[in-house]
């Protein structure tokens, strides 16, 4: 990884910084905790709607001839050489957030898979018994102590907040669309050979999520943010309180009046 | 004094009732194992369900899974601070409706089983606990599937109350939803939407 920060990079995270601060500016009274969570909701939605004509009109097709042309074994291998240069930045993250057993586990594991996997084509440390933990730099910043801000849904990329859009440059200087000097071209190809791998290995899953969400929208918001903060730590969310329970003697009298419905 | 044939049906009784004792017993996590291995085992062992025969995996999950679900708890956490505001014959089918859709959502995933074996992860819970979280592994190709359940104990043993795949409960990934459709068009109109779902996907071939 080379030292200099791209000016595009540095233009980016001042926007980004700008938009934060925004987002960070006191919250008028009278905001519910969605619209808190996600104040650009009306953005979003529209942005999540073209991810989703995008995904049926090109990257869901693209990934079903991919998946008939390319067998199971060499999209395996495909999706563990980019595995393991994930790993790299794991470990690295790792060591950021104060690890550093995990860490170690992390390189060892990196260099297993590329001296004896074939620059990571096979995953023989897991074979071996050594696990993946899983660490990106949005992690790190948020074990450091930064919230995650407003959620913000980008083209192409997907889900992301306020913290993770920090990161997502720093994210990228350790992907290997940087990390090989490629030109544009070779850039774009390895990020969307990645995103066709990715994606077609999803394929099995189908409808699912059209299936059980209500709004699609709403699901993969809430999914994400949950799926985000459980990367933060090992303690668990307290579970909900138990409604069905029509004990007037549990139900603390002092509990809240619940709002009207709008 | 009894015959002999009431003295054994008496045996017998006391033999089952003893069953059902040891069950209550049961550790949260050995009941969850257990239940895991038994769905796990059908799957594998049934050809129709893995070419995709939903009906099969349907009354699969209605026998070995549901009679360990507290299902009301399950739909009052997702519906929420409305729950109370909701009729009993409300109540009644927010549940019926919330059961069919997440049981086709399990059997769906439960279709895509091929070699997957379960580990269970250390319990971080004291054994005195009556609510509690049960931490597992699905294992098959590929990184492991981080696989939990919230459990709490009841007379009649263990009753699962939430699912957590991958970092995410799955009730409580509901709840803005619900609340959403609620604010949108009141409890009937959550109602509706959910038959309306279940009704488009039980359309699907």
């Amino acid at each position: 990884m080379t030292g200099d920060f791209h000016p595009a990079w540095r233009r980016w995270v001042m926007a980004l910084l700008l938009l934060a601060s925004a987002g960070c500016a006191t919250v008028p009274p009278g905001t519910t905790q969605r619209q808190q969570i996600d104040p650009f909701e009306a953005w979003n939605r529209k942005v999540f709607a073209f991810n989703e004509t995008l995904d049926d009109a090109l990257l869901k097709p693209v990934a079903s001839v991919y998946v008939e042309i390319v067998p199971p074994l060499a999209r395996r291998g495909i999706g563990n050489f980019y595995a393991n240069l994930a790993d790299a930045w794991s470990a690295v993250n790792m060591l950021l957030q104060g690890k550093p057993v995990t860490a170690a586990e992390g390189a060892f594991r990196f260099s297993v898979n590329t001296v004896f996997g074939f620059g990571g084509v096979l995953d023989v440390a897991s074979e071996m018994g050594y696990g993946r933990n899983y660490g990106d730099f949005g992690q790190t910043l948020g074990i450091w102590g930064m919230d995650a801000g407003a959620y913000l849904m980008w083209p192409l990329i997907g889900p992301s907040t306020m913290r993770e859009s920090l990161a997502l440059p720093l994210n990228y200087a350790a992907s290997p669309m940087y990390l090989f000097h490629l030109s544009f071209a070779g850039q774009f190809g390895v990020w969307a050979l990645q995103l066709v791998n990715t994606r077609a290995s999803l394929l099995g899953m189908g409808s699912l999520l059209d299936d059980i969400a209500l709004d699609k929208y709403t699901f993969v918001r809430d999914a994400y943010l949950q799926r985000r903060r459980s990367l933060l730590g090992d303690s668990d969310e307290p579970p909900a309180p138990d409604p069905s329970q029509d004990d007037p003697e549990a139900a603390p009298a002092t509990a809240p009046k619940p709002e009207p419905a709008q | 004094m009894l015959s002999r044939r009431s003295f054994v049906s008496l045996f017998l009784a006391a033999g089952a009732l003893l069953a059902l004792a040891a069950r209550a017993e049961e550790a949260p996590d050995a009941f969850i194992m257990r239940i895991s291995t038994d769905v796990l085992d059908a799957v594998k062992a049934d050809k129709s369900i893995q070419t995709g025969d939903v009906q099969k995996v349907i009354a699969l999950v209605d026998a070995k899974v549901m009679p360990s679900v507290n299902f009301r708890r399950m739909t009052a956490s997702a519906v929420g601070r409305f729950w109370r505001q909701a009729t009993p014959e409300q109540q009644q089918r927010l549940q019926e409706e919330f059961k069919t859709l997440l049981i086709r959502t399990y059997s769906g995933a439960l279709t895509q089983v091929k070699d997957q074996t379960v580990d269970l992860k250390p319990m971080r819970s004291k054994p005195e606990d009556d609510d509690v979280v049960v931490r597992t592994e699905v294992r098959g190709k590929g990184d492991p599937v981080q696989l939990d359940y919230r459990l709490e104990k009841t007379a009649n043993g263990w009753k699962i109350y939430d699912v957590n795949v991958l970092g995410v409960w799955l009730v409580q990934n509901y709840r803005n939803s619900f609340a959403q459709e609620i604010g949108a068009s009141g409890v009937d109109g959550l109602i509706a939407k959910l038959a309306e779902k279940n009704k488009a996907a039980a359309g699907k071939p």
